[in-house]
């Protein structure tokens, strides 16, 4: 028997040592999943210490979700996410490029490195807490604000709308720009500095530079940065909920979609829950194959409307 | 092949040791402790023999420091507190999950559902809970909490001393007491001497009591304090257990999905608006158990007053002020009400019924244990005959953080007047989610109509099972 087999195949050894990853996703992550969608599909709840369900409902939680403010929960993620994307981005590219321009001489690179990133090793709701504390209407920050005399009464940040929001894009900005300018520095310093020095000597500016050279060669890590960023966006939770104490006030203007889904879950109402974890993985299926698509199209020279010519020439 | 044999029981073992972490390790010291000498006691709760492992569930120490206190039976306490063993052996577990977020609840309606299924030794026998959601499980139909008649109580001669509200509270809509509590939480109202000085010329509970004694003379008393400078309460939510401790009918019905909110919650948020608006209230203090609250009940504070039971007192105003002692007093409250309470069940299904009962009764039904609660721990008790005696007895019950007045003469008359609102299971979450949509409302960042509309989603959501909101 072990005459006809002419080579000895090591690929099963490889199998054996994933096995055990395949095992864990499958019992820890793949039957829940499986679960919840099933869930979706029921009337499953606790009413007291009294369990009503599971009883087959169809599409009825699915239903009840459109009926309810979800979309106005999606509009705040998006909102929240926005507000702290927009300037988590701009700060990032422009300390990244500062950062490895070698003609800038920057000292200390590697502790301004450090104390940027340093927001992001506190927990979210620690962050949260400390925020909740700073910006109480009796806090710290309104204490330093009447004493120099720009207020008179003290503000109430937490109980107006902008507030509330600009208080939460604020510390996701601060708890995740140190991380993407580290990510795109990487990015960065991977171009090679040929072209860099090509397009000096021809007379390139710094901002041109920046523009025609930098970004268009950074955009799969830009691509990368913004898919994590829209998927923890969407599942953005424990910094609006700290800060709001789950109630996401005023008038819920600052309730994410997994403040919802976590407000279901008061009540074990799986099935609910269930439906709307479903549309959110819906969404980010969607979203993620969407950028996906945009960033990642077989261009020669990196931008999109090159390629578009390259095909068109064929 | 044998190395395949052998790698592959290598790879059984990785695989067995990663969901190692997901069993269940809560009661395994105390099963193997004691599963051998328990054998023949496990054939199910029916045998008349006690079980060796009384598992108490609840939120905090206060119970377990209650009954190691005065229950004659303790032995000895483990040092981390977790363990007390009894004179005969049998060993109390205290099993204790905060209160915060709900999941000491949740932690609860875990066991309580694998009950039935459990070993003698991991069942729940007696487990507590407090007066926002007694009601979920003294329920007939969850029968979670057995009736104490069943245990050989009779609530009408061996508990007659205690006030009858609680035992009200603790019943079931047939009206079988099905839990005890040693506390009973009737609120006074927590005066600065220092303000009433300055704005009434007098600190005497007697005259200040004139000046608060119902809601008219309160808000006269109100303008006075504001045209001095001071805000008579903190915040809009101190008054709401006044208002929502005396509805005439339960959110719910028994048996119906429909729920109705009481004139007496709409009267608490038009007055509360009224008083906001006009400047009795502190704006800037949010609702209760947060920062600014703490902080109004500083030195530097210009709140006036508090609406507080005996364990606010002691637990919460004391460690926030920070001032000299005897820089408070109480006063009568201008209505009647009760914050709060602490109901002791015995859990159907225990294999420890002796034992429980002794427990109930030696920590809510023993006059003698209940003054000495009282004095050490300075709980208002569940005994009408004691705390009459408490009231008169100025020696031993005088406060000194309330500069050597005896609170129990003014906490006494309150007690016994006390009508305690009909209760129902949505009690917790109507309560809390009334007051989160409405104090939107307050600030004036909604209307009142959508406010209203906020409340019906929030309850929706809380509770699946309701179908439609009422308002009067």
């Amino acid at each position: 028997m072990k005459l006809k087999r002419k080579s000895i195949s090591y690929s099963k050894w490889g199998y054996i040592f994933i096995l055990p990853f395949f095992v864990s996703f499958f019992i820890f992550s793949f039957i829940p999943l499986a679960d919840t969608i099933r869930y979706s599909f029921f009337e499953y709840y606790r009413s007291g210490i009294k369990e009503v369900g599971p009883n087959f409902v169809g599409m009825e939680n699915y239903k009840s979700l459109l009926a309810s403010d979800m979309l106005k929960y999606a509009g705040n993620t998006f909102i929240l996410w926005i507000i702290g994307f927009i300037p988590q981005i701009v700060i990032a590219l422009l300390l990244a490029a500062w950062f490895v321009d070698i003609r800038l001489k920057i000292h200390a690179k590697q502790f301004f490195k450090v104390v940027i990133y340093l927001p992001n090793l506190i927990m979210a709701s620690a962050f949260a807490m400390l925020f909740f504390t700073l910006f109480s209407t009796n806090g710290p920050i309104n204490g330093i604000l009447t004493s120099i005399g720009i207020t008179k009464e003290p503000i109430d940040f937490l109980g107006s709308v902008f507030g509330t929001r600009s208080l939460v894009g604020f510390m996701n900005f601060l708890m995740w720009f140190g991380n993407t300018t580290i990510m795109l520095m990487a990015a960065i310093m991977g171009i090679s500095t040929d072209i860099f020095e090509a397009s000096e000597i021809d007379g390139c500016n710094s901002i041109q530079r920046f523009f025609k050279i930098t970004l268009p060669l950074i955009r799969p890590i830009l691509a990368y940065t913004l898919i994590n960023s829209i998927i923890g966006g969407l599942q953005m939770f424990d910094v609006p909920q700290i800060l709001t104490n789950g109630q996401g006030s005023p008038d819920r203007t600052s309730m994410t979609l997994i403040m919802f889904l976590n407000s279901h879950l008061k009540s074990r109402n799986y099935g609910m829950a269930g439906a709307l974890s479903v549309y959110l993985f819906i969404v980010s299926a969607i979203l993620c194959f969407f950028v996906y698509r945009m960033t990642n199209n077989n261009d020669p020279d990196g931008s999109k409307a090159a390629a578009r010519k390259a095909k068109r020439r064929k | 092949m044998k190395k395949k044999y052998i790698s592959m029981l290598l790879m059984a073992a990785l695989t067995a040791g990663t969901l190692a972490g997901c069993g269940d390790s809560a009661g395994d010291s105390a099963d193997n402790k004691s599963s051998s000498q328990n054998t023949e006691n496990n054939s199910g709760g029916e045998s008349t023999e006690e079980g060796k492992v009384i598992n108490v569930y609840s939120w905090n120490d206060e119970f377990s420091k209650r009954v190691i206190a005065v229950y004659p039976e303790v032995k000895k306490t483990s040092k981390d507190g977790t363990v007390t063993t009894l004179n005969d052996g049998t060993e109390i577990h205290w099993i204790i999950n905060p209160n915060q977020d709900g999941v000491y609840q949740q932690k609860l309606d875990e066991a309580l559902l694998n009950q039935a299924d459990a070993s003698a030794d991991d069942k729940v026998d007696i487990f507590l809970s407090e007066t926002d959601y007694v009601n979920k499980y003294t329920d007939a139909d969850a029968g979670v909490a057995m009736p104490l008649t069943d245990l050989g109580i009779d609530p009408d001669t061996d508990l007659s001393d205690q006030y009858d509200f609680t035992k009200v509270t603790a019943s079931d809509v047939n009206g079988v007491q099905r839990g005890s509590t040693w506390q009973c939480c009737p609120g006074l109202l927590v005066y600065r001497r220092d303000i009433a000085k300055e704005v009434f010329g007098t600190d005497d509970p007697v005259k200040v009591g004139e000046k608060v004694k119902d809601w008219d003379t309160m808000a006269k008393t109100a303008e006075e304090l504001k045209a001095k400078g001071y805000y008579t309460f903190s915040s809009y939510a101190d008054t709401f257990r006044l208002y929502g401790n005396s509805i005439s009918e339960p959110w719910v019905k028994p048996g119906e999905t429909v729920i109705k909110v009481d004139q007496k919650i709409m009267d608490w948020v038009s007055t509360s608006k009224e008083w906001l608006d006009a400047g009795y209230l502190d704006k800037t203090v949010k609702g209760q158990w947060n920062d600014d609250w703490n902080k109004a009940m500083g030195s530097k504070s210009k709140v006036f007053a508090f609406l507080f039971p005996a364990w606010g007192i002691d637990f919460t105003l004391k460690p926030n002020w920070d001032g000299e002692d005897g820089a408070w007093a109480v006063t009568n409250p201008p209505q009647e009400y009760n914050w709060g309470g602490s109901y002791v069940h015995a859990c159907t299904g225990t294999d420890n019924p002796k034992h429980v009962k002794d427990i109930i009764l030696a920590v809510t039904g023993n006059k003698d244990n209940l003054l000495k609660i009282s004095k050490d721990y300075l709980d208002f008790t569940n005994t009408k005959s004691g705390m009459k005696e408490a009231a008169e007895d100025n020696k031993t019950f005088a406060s000194e953080f309330l500069g050597g007045q005896n609170s129990f003469e003014y906490f006494t008359p309150v007690a016994e007047n006390i009508v305690i609102a009909p209760l129902s299971p949505y009690d917790q979450g109507c309560v809390e989610l009334i007051q989160n949509s409405f104090s939107d409302y307050f600030q004036g960042q909604v209307d009142f109509d959508k406010a209203k509309s906020n409340f019906e989603t929030a309850i929706k959501e809380r509770y699946p099972e309701t179908t439609e909101v009422q308002w009067p």
